[in-house]
């Protein structure tokens, strides 16, 4: 497959992975491995001082995979700004997928709060991926503010329903100056190809893998799925019609 | 003395620095990263900055999310 290239640097994967909801840590690594991700992301939360449990960093190889920490549970930019410098502060490198969701239902992205947070965190010299509603307005706002990425959302987070703001989607793929990356509500191989087949540059995809009953299979049926989309956006898909159009010759029929 | 770890009130001995509450508390200073009085505090000043009576951490590490 062609390259991604974020921020001046370049991946073979095309699909991003989640590390939260797993029921074991050997889940998430076997679906990390059968997805061929090379962009993983993970939170930060307080540690249970009671009870340390084992490090999620012991499982993660940083040779093979970009760590992209989020700020989820921010509820606000002054939040979000607090758990990305957090990140960086833990080592990692300076990229941060930023997520600001004050709603705990739906968890939609607050497009104001985040707008205000990634215009901070760029002039600091982060390299940030917002997750943003199907905005194509509000993605370019992004753009316009230094944004690596834009990551508008298919449909709201861990509901696999998949690609609900479609049309949304095909907008700020065709306005986007920086790659487009399709995150949450992802539910299957086939959501995630039909995004890559409208052109998106790569998914993100979480609960979709860590609720299968097994996980290291569905990162390959994944994986299967974005590549699908992607050669055939590269391919050319056919124009959809009404009007029936024969595969087969119209002329030599066996009659006269 | 009392301070405030994670929200949490606890009791420390007077006069040690963060690295060695880190470690009282078998917690790795790699694998952490630690707020005192909500500034963050670089890895390799843990073991020169000392807790005070009163002051708050937070203490925080990487977990499973999207």
């Amino acid at each position: 497959m062609d390259e991604l290239i974020i921020a001046g640097r370049s991946f073979n994967s095309r699909l991003m992975v989640g590390t939260g909801k797993f029921s074991s840590n050997e889940a998430m690594v076997a679906s990390m491995e059968g997805s061929g991700s090379e962009i993983v992301t993970v939170a930060l939360r307080r540690v249970d001082v009671d009870n340390p449990q084992d490090s999620l960093l012991n499982h993660i190889d940083p040779e093979r995979y970009l760590l992209l920490p989020n700020t989820s549970g921010a509820r606000d930019a002054e939040e979000a700004i607090r758990l990305a410098r957090i990140a960086r502060a833990a080592g990692c490198e300076p990229w941060i997928k930023l997520e600001v969701t004050p709603d705990p239902y739906y968890l939609l992205p607050d497009p104001i709060e985040t707008l205000k947070a990634a215009e901070v965190l760029v002039k600091e010299g982060f390299i940030v991926l917002p997750y943003i509603n199907a905005d194509p307005v509000l993605a370019k706002h992004m753009q316009e503010a230094g944004t690596a990425t834009v990551m508008p959302l298919g449909a709201p987070i861990g509901t696999n329903k998949g690609l609900r703001t479609r049309d949304n989607i095909a907008i700020i793929i065709e306005q986007a100056t920086v790659p487009v990356v399709v995150d949450a509500g992802l539910g299957a191989p086939s959501h995630a190809a039909e995004a890559m087949e409208m052109g998106a540059d790569a998914v993100l995809v979480n609960t979709a893998l860590a609720v299968a009953r097994d996980p290291g299979a569905m990162g390959v049926a994944f994986k299967k799925g974005v590549e699908a989309g992607r050669e055939a956006y590269l391919a050319g898909l056919g124009k959809q019609q009404d009007k029936a159009e024969a595969s087969s010759p119209l002329t030599g029929f066996l009659r006269s | 003395m009392d301070i405030t770890v994670n929200g949490k009130a606890r009791e420390i001995q007077d006069g040690i620095c963060i690295q060695e509450l880190l470690d009282q508390m078998q917690l790795d200073c790699m694998q952490v990263v630690v707020e005192h009085n909500n500034n963050i505090i670089p890895r390799q000043r843990l073991a020169e900055t000392p807790l005070n009576n009163g002051d708050a951490l937070e203490v925080i590490h990487f977990v499973g999310g999207g």
